[in-house]
């Protein structure tokens, strides 16, 4: 297992609603818990992966996923279980449309 | 129609009972994951691979819990079992008009054996409890992973089991039988032996399950909400008890030496048994009703 941790500032967008989970922590999969916490405007990410040594991706994934959506006071938390960067961001992108949307 | 099959645990919960109304206990939000896992190095779930709370189900207040398949199985661990036993405890106090089980699992985790086993006897104890509460338990077993091993037996501790044909429901699992006993007794490659020894067609004839349903999260809620409006039999006593003790024994007698199902169902009186596996669930029911053992 392999904990990475990101944190990102300048984001301007707010979470509608105020946790969700969506994914499951199966083989190439993962789960995405998303929670709206104030935390000075930043947006923070904690990652569990059971793939370990693939930090410069994770990296270049999630900076993709702060440029795309801008979140604010928003605190993600990510167990992993081996899922490819394009799973990774599909989820990401599902929380937060979650969040938004305002759907249980 | 949304596949049962094909949903997560938190899917099949937001469209089997009534829109929004699932309110779940420790959610994963409170991250209580198995304390277990981690020192393995192995990934854990937020919610430890089971959702559990309270919902709306046509109207009226059930407790419910759902397990996740996709994680380790929905194997059964110390804080995944400890959710089950919570909610089934509550039911007692707060006396729902059923609890709803909807079980997806391989039975216990071996990351943490010793610690699932005591889990999954105290879910046993718990459901008995509920029951003899006056407080229906149902079960429904329509997950890709089937319901096996310990967890198996829980959901024959409920009043009533609803299962598709999808839906698996045994002890042992076809590979456990196959590596304790060998290829000759049980090949577990053979993925239609293994429907027609352990699928809802099978355990609906045996009498194991009170319902067969396609699968299809509508059917599954349907089947509930009837279960719910039928008296639920029988009543934990000791006659019922042994009753069924009766039932299984007589079972034993008689289709203990059969080796192939197509033979115990034709034993049964049903007309052309290779062709069952191949009717949709309503046919099925229909064809069958009259010839199946005496549900409980």
């Amino acid at each position: 297992m392999e904990h990475l941790h990101y944190s990102f500032t300048g984001g301007t967008r707010l979470l509608d609603r105020q946790a969700d989970v969506v994914g499951v922590v199966g083989s190439g999969n993962l789960e995405v818990l998303i929670e709206s916490v104030a935390q000075d405007g930043a947006c923070s990410i904690d990652i569990d992966t059971a793939a370990v040594g693939f930090g410069a991706i994770w990296q270049a994934v999630m900076v993709d996923f702060h440029a795309r959506w801008q979140l604010a006071d928003a605190r993600i938390a990510i167990n992993d279980m081996g899922a490819t960067p394009a799973v990774v961001s599909l989820r990401l992108d599902q929380a937060v449309e979650t969040m938004l949307k305002g759907q249980p | 129609m949304s596949s049962y099959l094909e949903s997560t645990a938190r899917e099949r919960l937001a469209r089997l009972f009534d829109a929004g109304s699932f309110q779940e206990f420790l959610p994963p939000s409170s991250r209580i994951v198995s304390p277990h896992l981690g020192q393995l190095n192995a990934p854990v779930a937020f919610d430890d691979g089971v959702a559990v709370g309270r919902a709306l189900l046509d109207n009226r207040p059930v407790f419910v819990a759902a397990q996740e398949g996709g994680f380790m199985g929905g194997a059964v661990g110390e804080v995944h079992g400890a959710k089950l036993v919570g909610m089934l405890r509550r039911a007692i106090l707060k006396a729902p008009d059923a609890v709803v089980l909807l079980l997806e699992t391989g039975g216990v985790r071996l990351h943490e054996a010793n610690a699932g086993l005591i889990a999954v006897s105290e879910v046993m104890r718990a459901v008995l409890d509920v029951r003899a509460a006056g407080i229906p338990v149902i079960a429904l077993v329509g997950g890709a992973n089937g319901c096996f091993g310990g967890m198996g037996i829980v959901a024959r501790c409920t009043n009533a089991v609803i299962m598709s044909e999808e839906g698996r429901l045994a002890m042992s699992g076809p590979e456990v039988i196959e590596t304790a006993s060998g290829v000759e007794e049980f090949d577990a490659r053979d993925r239609a032996l293994v429907w027609r020894t352990t699928g809802g067609k099978h355990r609906y004839l045996l009498g194991d399950c009170q319902a067969l349903v396609a699968d299809s999260i509508d059917d599954f809620r349907a089947a509930a909400i009837a279960q719910l409006e039928t008296t639920i039999s029988p009543a934990l006593t000791l006659d019922a008890l042994e009753q069924e003790q009766a039932l299984l024994a007589a079972r034993l007698e008689n289709f203990g030496h059969v080796r192939e199902p197509y033979d115990l169902w034709r034993t049964l009186g049903v007309p052309d048994p290779e062709a069952l596996p191949l009717l949709e669930a309503e046919a099925f029911v229909a064809l069958v009703d009259s010839h199946r053992l005496g549900a409980r």
